[in-house]
């Protein structure tokens, strides 16, 4: 199971608490699928937030609070201080968007953040993207775990980039890695895990199925199905066919 | 006073932002406070208002 600064999480599914249908649709869905971490964010208390933070605590499960929506280094650390506070974690999903048409991270402010919030004695599990470069910085910055997007925030497209990812995986091999944003289907999640991943951080693609419980269950159990292939030394694909069954032995009919 | 309080101008009486978060009936609920951009920890909340000060007062959310 994946361990983040130190802490070994009970389950590889990450899931988010937004978008359900209800709160009590969620807190199923967390139980249906076993989830180890709930994302979490903050925003101004407008009267929901006091039965939220009784809801969420009743999910007995690490809380991984986010600085989402934050476009600047100063917003996305005081949001973090603002989170240390309110949840009690030295834990943060450090997310810096440059643009909201892609929610793509602006990778610049984010390692510069990483390093102010990592000095601070922030746990930063930064929202990123697959670049080599930039998590090689933010390494630097003080991050022990990196959360690349799969695809967009919401998209349900799935690993637009699977070789990118496949790559960090190769050159950050003892680094905590998840799949983080872009999932829709339970296959896209079981891809990130047979590529080696150590996690899958997903929200969307459960809160807003038909069925959100079913569909928190099809995430869990594809997780499971891929991090047992990974483990399993999955073959190499090739071009040509090799027949399985053998062909000594076969009876002469022609 | 006049405070913009989660972007919203209030007249508080304050002196305080403890005095305030108990004006708008938040006195032990929880919520983290950020005073004219910055953290203010809970510890520090005895911080006296100003006019014009800018309290923004936020609460556990849904997030993914």
């Amino acid at each position: 199971m994946p361990v983040f600064y130190g802490t070994e999480v009970a389950n590889p599914l990450m899931l988010g608490t937004a978008l359900y249908p209800s709160p009590a649709i969620m807190a199923d869905a967390f139980r249906a699928s076993g989830a180890g971490i709930a994302t979490v964010s903050l925003r101004r208390e407008g009267g929901g937030g006091q039965d939220f933070h009784a809801l969420i605590r009743g999910l007995s499960i690490p809380v991984l609070p986010n600085t989402a929506g934050c476009h600047s280094v100063r917003e996305a650390v005081t949001t973090a201080q603002m989170a240390r506070e309110l949840f009690d974690t030295p834990w943060i999903k450090l997310e810096v968007i440059r643009d909201d048409d892609t929610l793509c991270p602006d990778v610049i402010a984010l390692v510069e953040a990483a390093r102010i919030l990592s000095d601070d004695g922030f746990q930063v599990f930064p929202y990123c993207t697959e670049d080599l470069s930039v998590c090689g910085r933010l390494l630097d910055a003080g991050c022990q775990v990196l959360m690349p997007w799969g695809a967009p925030i919401g998209s349900g497209r799935g690993l637009n980039n699977p070789y990118g990812l496949r790559s960090l995986r190769a050159h950050f091999p003892d680094v905590p890695l998840v799949v983080d944003a872009g999932i829709g289907l339970p296959s896209h999640a079981a891809q990130a895990m047979e590529l080696g991943y150590d996690a899958v951080l997903l929200n969307t693609a459960v809160a807003k199925a038909g069925d959100s419980v079913a569909m928190a269950r099809a995430m869990a159990l594809a997780i499971q199905a891929g991090q047992l292939a990974h483990a399993a030394n999955p073959i190499e694909a090739r071009d040509m066919a090799a027949p399985s069954t053998p062909l000594f032995g076969m009876a002469v009919l022609s | 006073m006049k405070i913009t309080l989660n972007g919203e101008t209030r007249e508080l009486t304050g002196p305080t932002v403890q005095d305030a978060l108990a004006e708008i009936g938040l006195a032990g609920a929880k919520v983290a406070t950020a005073l004219n951009g910055a953290f203010l920890p809970a510890g520090l909340r005895g911080e006296i208002l100003k006019d014009g000060d800018a309290l923004e007062v936020v609460a556990p959310m849904q997030g993914g």
